[in-house]
């Protein structure tokens, strides 16, 4: 979605070095954001903020540098955090075992529907999504194990490695931190390789990264696995931080919103994401009070974003940094 | 340039500028024509002459520069009031059959834009090769059925202008030799008609002028007496 | 008659009635997406403003007027809703849609979903978020007819009948008449059919219109037959999305078929195993797509 005046703008010497300089910035702020959260924040709302920001950049990784549009990343989300929850509560897991083990079947979950999403392009990978994920949310609804409508109950969070107790909630927020921060780390850096370069023609221009040679579909199917893994890691330390799993996180309007937070915030950008996330979650909390207008201003917010606002505000704040590709 | 001084233009295209997106195709076509006559337009592949019909007709992103018809402006109408009000009938590059419409169908798609269009029965005799498969879908027509339909549809419809891009492109000598025949008789109807074509010989008996495009811009007008004199500039110009 | 299958027909006939809406649904989506390249997330959510628009005629308006005994039947509503809901369509065509058709039609998806959050919330806002029953079916529509397998309510029996009437009758418009002519024209060529003179950016509006009055009209006919709830189109979109997956978004009769026959065989799985009977259309899905990607009635490509 960026033009090829734009590409060749970013790849100008001056403006590498404004972008190196700006993103710098970015990653000291985020990077020091989320260190001292807790001292600002409920330990409880910054762990969400930060697992749904994760589960936005793990989404962005589709949408924003492959160019394929999912509407079912709630099923990889949910899903995870089912079976997340199930290994903990049940099985007995340690706390990074079970949430291993959440993040491994999300990406098995995502090989099988992306496996069969690629089949087709554009709108219709959207709509297939959509309902493969559907599917999900029918188990989680139905299966023996899940709890049904009232969810998976009583997740125990456990102890870090055996020793540190993550029931005391700073403990636990840098763990969630730490989680973070390496699902970003592994997304930049995925962005930033020669296989996430090929995404990215790919997202320009398929037709030509096809002619050039590549295995279109191939890198496709990986994107989407590496996509629904790390939304599997968001949903599984979710499952962790609040002790259940519901089935909200599995429902379709949780896909819709993961769409809002990466548009919000600006497809295609490395940073937009977790703006997006943190701006959503943030205008949830803070309109809680007025029940489900909260899904009107959701919608008309969408709705603003699309017709006025593609870029989104990193996006924006990019363009007038003449920086694009570098936030 | 030794352009006929014309009493009162039919059409008189005058700095016409044309973009696609973000490419300036077309940068100030200046051409006119009086009513029953046909010009050419010439120019190697590229050159901007289907730019040039389709920026009359309104079917390029942006347009600027004048476009008198019957002296009335047109630059700025919607592309959807063009047809009707100039009375223009466009025959565009490959045809433009509709896949999905029966041939019945594609020859009464276009509203009547005047009076003394031709009736189905005139067309009919007029291409007798259509007449047999008026039920049949336009994806399962020849070449030459296709070409036929695609003027005869505008025929129908009591245009006075029309705009012919590339008829003869692709079809057989006898279907060429019969297009002739039919331009020759709309033009002795009083037709008025802008041609597209890439097959001088086609044209060159047929026209009044020869505009030569390149670069979106006209280079050359070339008037039908004075072609044999032409032949070597006009030979440069079309060569590959 | 054998109970096993007096049973199968009877969930069949129910699974048909079902299929009524899957049929009309995906054939608006369908001929929206013909012209516009549109995939219309709302369509759930206007079927389900339809039966409000219903509902409100019925029971609403009456008091909100102060005049109580005021009840605007079934009949009236069948056809006021559907060409509310067209005009509503429109509007939407014309202020927003519109401003999307040059970008990647991802962003209209997002834009028609955005429409969704907003009218579902703002229903839950003032309706009974489980549901309210329609007050208005009428007399002559009450009671069962004896089908010899089983009895079956009059008017589902009626709303069969009347969505293929609209089934056929839109079929009908779109393969056979000159509008249909240029319907089709249209979703080939839009920018020739603009240069012979025909007003696209109109007809645009008005097969918007006409295909979120099919949801509309839906909704009406639905509303005695389920309670009417905020929620009613939301589950049902995404069903809606997988029948145009398996049937191909192409074809107006594939479409409706397609419709028709999934109801079906949704219905006749009831019978054999309740719980699949929910997922049984995606699997469905998955099948097409592994076997015939482009869908059971789409074309190659
Ligand atoms: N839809 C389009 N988008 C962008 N550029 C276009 C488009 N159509 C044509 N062009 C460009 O505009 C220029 C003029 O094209 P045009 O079709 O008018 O040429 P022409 O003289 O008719 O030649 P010919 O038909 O023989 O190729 C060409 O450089 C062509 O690449
Ligand atoms: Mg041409």
């Amino acid at each position: 979605m960026t033009d090829i005046a734009e590409f060749e703008a970013e790849t100008a010497p001056e403006t590498m070095k404004r972008g190196r300089v700006v993103q710098g910035i970015m990653w000291a702020l985020l990077i020091a954001a989320v260190l001292i959260a807790p001292a600002l924040l409920y330990p409880v709302f910054a762990m969400q903020l930060l697992c749904f920001a994760l589960f936005a950049v793990a989404f962005n990784l589709l949408i924003g540098f492959t160019g394929l549009l999912s509407f079912g990343h709630a099923a990889f989300f949910g899903g995870a955090a089912y079976i997340a929850g199930h290994v903990l509560k049940v099985w007995g897991f340690p706390p990074i075992l079970g949430i291993l083990t959440g993040t491994l079947f999300a990406a098995a979950l995502g090989w099988l529907v992306g496996l069969l999403a690629i089949r087709r392009q554009g709108i219709y990978f959207a709509m297939i999504t959509l309902a493969l994920a559907q599917i999900v949310y029918f188990f989680a609804l139905q299966m023996p194990f899940t709890g049904g409508e009232d969810g998976l109950q009583g997740i125990p969070r456990g102890y870090l490695l055996g020793m540190i107790d993550l029931s005391q909630p700073l403990n636990m927020y840098y763990f969630v931190a730490a989680v973070f921060l390496i699902g970003f780390a592994v997304i930049y850096r995925v962005v930033h390789s020669p296989f996430g370069q090929v995404l990215q023609a790919i997202r320009e221009n398929e037709p030509r990264a096809l002619s050039l040679g590549y295995n279109v579909d191939r890198f496709k199917l990986l994107a989407f696995v590496l996509s629904a893994g790390l939304a599997g890691l968001a949903g599984s330390t979710k499952a962790l931080v609040f002790q259940f799993a519901s089935l909200t996180d599995a429902h379709w309007q949780m896909s819709g919103e993961v769409i809002l937070m990466t548009l919000l915030g600006g497809m295609g950008t490395i940073f937009g994401p977790v703006v997006g996330a943190v701006i959503v979650v943030a205008l949830q909390h803070m309109l809680s009070g007025i029940g489900s207008w909260v899904q009107v201003v959701i919608g008309g917010t969408f709705i603003a974003c699309v017709l006025l606002f593609r870029r989104g505000i990193v996006g924006e704040i990019a363009r007038m940094l003449k920086v694009g590709g570098w936030l | 340039m030794s352009t006929q001084t014309l009493t009162k233009p039919m059409l008189k295209i005058e700095g016409l500028h044309a973009w696609y997106g973000e490419s300036h195709v077309l940068h100030g076509i200046d051409l006119e024509l009086a009513e029953g006559q046909l010009i050419t337009l010439l120019g190697r592949n590229g050159a901007g002459r289907s730019t040039t019909l389709r920026s009359i007709m309104g079917m390029v992103d942006r347009r600027e520069g004048s476009i008198l018809i019957n002296g009335e402006e047109f630059i700025t109408k919607p592309a959807h009031r063009i047809s009707p009000d100039a009375r223009i009938g466009f025959c565009p590059e490959e045809r433009g059959i509709f896949a999905s419409l029966s041939v019945e169908e594609n020859l009464m798609l276009p509203p009547t834009v005047g009076e003394n269009g031709m009736s189905v029965e005139e067309l009919f005799e007029m291409f007798p090769n259509l007449a047999n498969v008026r039920k049949r879908m336009g994806t399962r027509l020849s070449g030459g059925e296709q070409q036929m339909l695609a003027i005869a549809r505008i025929l129908r419809t009591g245009a006075r202008l029309l705009l012919l891009d590339e008829i003869t492109e692709g079809l057989a000598p006898v279907i060429v030799k019969t297009l002739g025949r039919v331009i020759r008789d709309l033009k002795s109807r009083g037709y008025t008609i802008v041609l597209v074509e890439q097959n001088f010989r086609f044209a060159a008996p047929l026209a009044d002028r020869h505009y030569v495009i390149e670069h979106g811009e006209v280079i050359d007008v070339i008037e039908a007496a004075d072609v044999e004199a032409s032949m070597d500039r006009l030979n440069h110009y079309l060569s590959v | 008659m054998d109970p096993m299958i007096r049973l199968i027909l009877a969930q069949g006939m129910l699974g048909l009635n079902n299929g009524v809406f899957y049929a009309m649904l995906s054939l608006g989506l369908a001929v929206i997406f013909g012209l516009l390249n549109v995939v219309n997330f709302a369509h759930g959510a206007l079927y389900m403003l339809g039966a409000f628009l219903a509902l409100i005629l019925y029971s609403n308006l009456g008091p909100w007027l102060g005049l109580d005994a005021l009840h605007i039947g079934f009949w009236p509503a069948l056809v006021l809703a559907p060409l509310m809901v067209a005009g509503f369509g429109m509007l939407i065509e014309r202020f927003l849609l519109r401003r999307l058709y040059k970008l990647d039609p991802i962003y209209s998806l997002l834009l028609t979903f955005g429409i969704t959050l907003v009218l579902q919330g703002v229903f839950i806002n003032f309706f009974n978020a489980s549901g309210t029953p329609y007050p208005g079916m009428p007399d002559s529509l009450k009671g069962v007819v004896n089908l010899g397998f089983m009895m079956f309510p009059k008017y589902r029996l009626f709303v069969i009948v009347f969505s293929i009437i609209v089934c056929f009758g839109t079929w009908f418009i779109i393969e056979r008449t000159h509008i249909g002519a240029r319907l089709r024209a249209g979703t080939e060529n839009p920018e020739l059919v603009k240069a012979f003179g025909i007003n696209v950016p109109l007809m645009v509006m008005l097969t918007f219109g006409f295909g979120t009055g099919l949801a509309g009209l839906a909704g009406v006919l639905a509303a005695p037959i389920y309670s009417v709830s905020p929620l009613m189109g939301a589950n049902l979109i995404i069903v809606i999305f997988a029948v145009v997956v398996i049937g191909g978004m192409g074809s107006i009769l594939g479409a409706v078929v397609t419709g028709f026959s999934l109801g079906l065989i949704e219905g006749i799985t009831k019978v054999f195993y309740a719980p699949a009977s929910n997922t049984v259309i995606f699997l469905l899905m998955v099948i097409v797509l592994l076997v015939r990607p482009q869908g059971l009635f789409g074309k190659h490509g």
